[in-house]
């Protein structure tokens, strides 16, 4: 199957204007695959590491949207083992005219402000709610230990 | 069918806690209802003393604490009562019905407050709902915008045709097309389906859906809109089971769901919680087989070994296989008779032999594994959740004996000439299995999380009575079946005794958990304290 003109643009605008910290390169065999790095922001637990995740843009792409995986061990509220996102504009809130681009820095913010009250990872969740500093400090070692440039 | 019906809603009209309840003003056809049923509610009390027993069974005079209200509506009852509804506001409002079902179905079926908003701002509510006058005197169309870009396909053709509504949001009619099939045929919405714009939250209108819904995808938005009439309204749900179309009317409200277990049965056979909408779970509340349900996934690798299908003779230690819902086992090896549940010896159970209903610190520990040994609560989770996974388990095994029995039954009909209904009794007997089952499943999950007091004794007590009810009548199904005909007045026997069980335990702790008396223990709130 031909490659969607609206993929091929997308793709050539990520390359050709990419965003600060974030980075996202298909796959040479499937283009519809992304590896992409996105890097914690400033004044956040996660600033310093860099952070792999996976991108697939499925069949009906853009009316439904595309799948996303962090592959780095990360300790944040709304981000489970597994590495799956709670995000809203991942689920109901996603509109056809969001772009990868839009959605990576939607997770980038997410990075920068977690939502213990929305949680997908309940336990650190909970450790975020009872003990804020110290959940922080456990976030800051993962991402020294796993993020690691 | 009908008088059935009516006479249904007529034995559960005399309950004693929707007194306080109002009548729903909104449903004026309930009002009626109500008003009819209440006069033959008195007749079936007086005809009660003159042998009403000569009446199907399924009429019973009186309600039981455990029943609710409720009400099974077809396809075209919804209908009707959409229609009736429509007509109704159509009148108030002055507008065309079509226009009227627009306004309700955007006001998600609230006529109250659409009517309230209407007559405070009407154009208002016009606009939103895509009825606006600007929207009369220019209908959306499509149109060709010169130099133009779809942000969803990136496609620049010149005469592209393309579509926004007020808001803006512009895209070519191609991806709007493939954007409201992805939500009708995909995701099932209908009513509400927003602009693809992105965090725009304008309603896809009538009107515009009329201009650009390929003619494939009207039968199925049809279908949609009927549907959200009774996902929009708290008292309606649908029956949960497969390829059911039948939509249940029950009042309970979501609070009073710690007090009562609203279990309906559907026309179709099926009996469900109105509250969560599972399998019939009393007489656990919801909120209690939902952490019981939690508890039983996060646990399931340590409680797995507990509950599967063999285990060992415990005096020749050869593998046997439950293979029948009773828990009477007889090892083919050695012939040491035990109980399944306990491990205990057979003939020490004696007449009382159901003590193992009940965990008890000291005994059944020989039996048991010696690690689990030091993990008390481990242990007492594992001995509820292993007698609720055994009922769970055995229910599924009766049906299958019933299913082969019936098989040979027919046989047997055929060589002895047995008529039909006179083989009906077998049937009786496995529903009446499965329903108790059902039940003592979820006693054991409810008496897990219950608090010692002295009621618990008694709920105990009555789990035993039907526990061994229900052992009696498994036991009978596992004869062969040449000596089924003569245990039929037997059967049956035991078959009303089981239902009269289940009955008593149901109807006692209804009756408790609605005046508060029970409390719970290990970390879950009391039943009488709303659940976060
Ligand atoms: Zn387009
Ligand atoms: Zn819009
Ligand atoms: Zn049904
Ligand atoms: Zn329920
Ligand atoms: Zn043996
Ligand atoms: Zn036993």
């Amino acid at each position: 199957m031909a490659l969607p003109k609206r993929i091929i643009k997308e793709t050539e605008r990520l390359m050709a204007e990419p965003v600060k910290g974030i980075s996202a390169v298909p796959h040479e065999d499937n283009l519809r695959y992304f590896d992409v790095t996105i890097e914690g922001p400033e004044q956040s637990p996660y600033e310093g590491g860099v952070f792999k995740l996976e991108l697939f843009l499925p069949d009906d792409y853009p009316m439904t949207p595309p799948k996303i995986r962090f592959l780095t061990k990360i300790y944040h509220p709304n981000i489970d083992r597994l590495g799956r996102i709670c995000l809203d504009v991942l689920k109901g809130n996603w509109s056809p005219a969001l772009q990868i681009r839009t959605i990576l820095l939607s997770i980038q913010a997410l990075l920068g402000a977690p939502n213990p009250d929305d949680p997908l990872a309940n336990d650190v969740a909970q450790k975020w709610k009872e003990d804020q500093n110290a959940a922080i400090e456990t976030a800051r070692q993962w991402t020294r230990e796993h993020a690691k440039p | 069918m009908d008088s059935e019906n009516e006479y249904n809603s007529s034995q559960m009209s005399d309950d004693g806690f929707m007194e306080d309840s109002d009548v729903d003003m909104d449903d004026g056809e309930c009002l009626l209802f109500a008003a009819v049923l209440s006069e033959s509610d008195f007749e079936v009390e007086e005809e009660d003393d003159v042998g009403f027993e000569t009446q199907d069974k399924d009429i019973k005079p009186t309600k039981h604490a455990y029943e609710v209200d409720f009400n099974v509506f077809s396809p075209a009852d919804i209908h009707a009562q959409q229609d009736k509804q429509i007509a109704e506001t159509s009148s108030i409002l002055e507008q065309p019905p079509e226009a009227t079902a627009i306004l309700l179905r955007h006001s998600r079926w609230n006529k109250e407050k659409l009517v309230e908003a209407y007559l405070e701002r009407r154009e208002e509510v016009l606009e939103e709902a895509g009825l606006g006058e600007e929207v009369q005197k220019h209908p959306p169309k499509v149109m060709k915008v010169p130099g133009f870009v779809c942000d969803i396909c990136c496609d620049d053709d010149e005469d592209m045709e393309t579509f926004a509504m007020k808001c803006g949001h512009r895209f070519c009619v191609d991806c709007y097309k493939r954007y409201l099939r992805t939500k009708i045929k995909d995701e099932g919405e209908a009513a509400r389906i927003r602009c693809p714009g992105d965090k725009c939250n304008r309603i896809v209108d009538s009107k515009s859906l009329d201009l650009l819904l390929p003619p494939d995808l009207r039968d199925r938005y049809n279908e949609l809109i009927n549907r959200t009439y009774v996902d929009d309204k708290e008292n309606l749900k649908w029956c949960p089971a497969p390829n059911c179309v039948y939509a249940v009317d029950c009042k309970i409200k979501d609070r009073e769901l710690m007090r009562i277990v609203p279990t309906v049965h559907c026309n179709c056979g099926h009996y469900f919680c109105f509250g969560c909408t599972l399998n019939d779970h009393q007489p656990a509340p919801c909120a209690l087989v939902k952490k019981w349900m939690k508890k039983c996934e996060d646990d399931s690798e340590t409680a797995n070994w507990i509950s599967a299908n063999t285990k060992e003779c415990p005096k020749c230690h050869s593998t046997i296989e439950k293979n029948g819902g009773c828990n009477h086992m007889t090892c083919r090896k050695c012939r040491n008779e035990f109980c399944w549940m306990c491990m205990g010896v057979w003939s020490e159970h004696g007449t009382a032999w159901y003590n193992c209903n009940r965990y008890e610190e000291k005994s059944g520990h020989d039996a048991r594994d010696a690690q689990a040994r030091s993990r008390q609560s481990l242990e007492r989770y594992l001995h509820y959740y292993n007698r609720y996974a055994n009922h769970e388990q055995s229910a599924k095994l009766d049906k299958d004996i019933y299913l082969k029995t019936e098989k040979k039954m027919t046989q047997l009909q055929n060589s002895t000439g047995m008529s039909w209904i006179e083989v009906q009794f077998l049937d009786a007997a496995s529903q009446a299995l499965q329903q108790c089952r059902q039940t003592l499943k979820w006693t054991y999950a409810f008496a897990y999380y219950l608090a010692r007091n002295n009621l618990t004794e008694i709920f105990e007590d009555n789990q035993k009575d039907l526990e061994m009810a229900v052992e009696n009548l498994s036991e009978m199904f596992e004869k062969p079946i040449d000596q089924l005909k003569g245990l039929k007045r037997d059967m049956l026997d035991k078959t009303a005794y089981c239902n009269k069980r289940r009955i008593i335990l149901l109807d006692d702790t209804a009756t408790n958990l609605k005046d508060g008396e029970f409390s719970c223990a290990f970390g879950m709130m009391g039943f009488n304290v709303t659940l976060p």
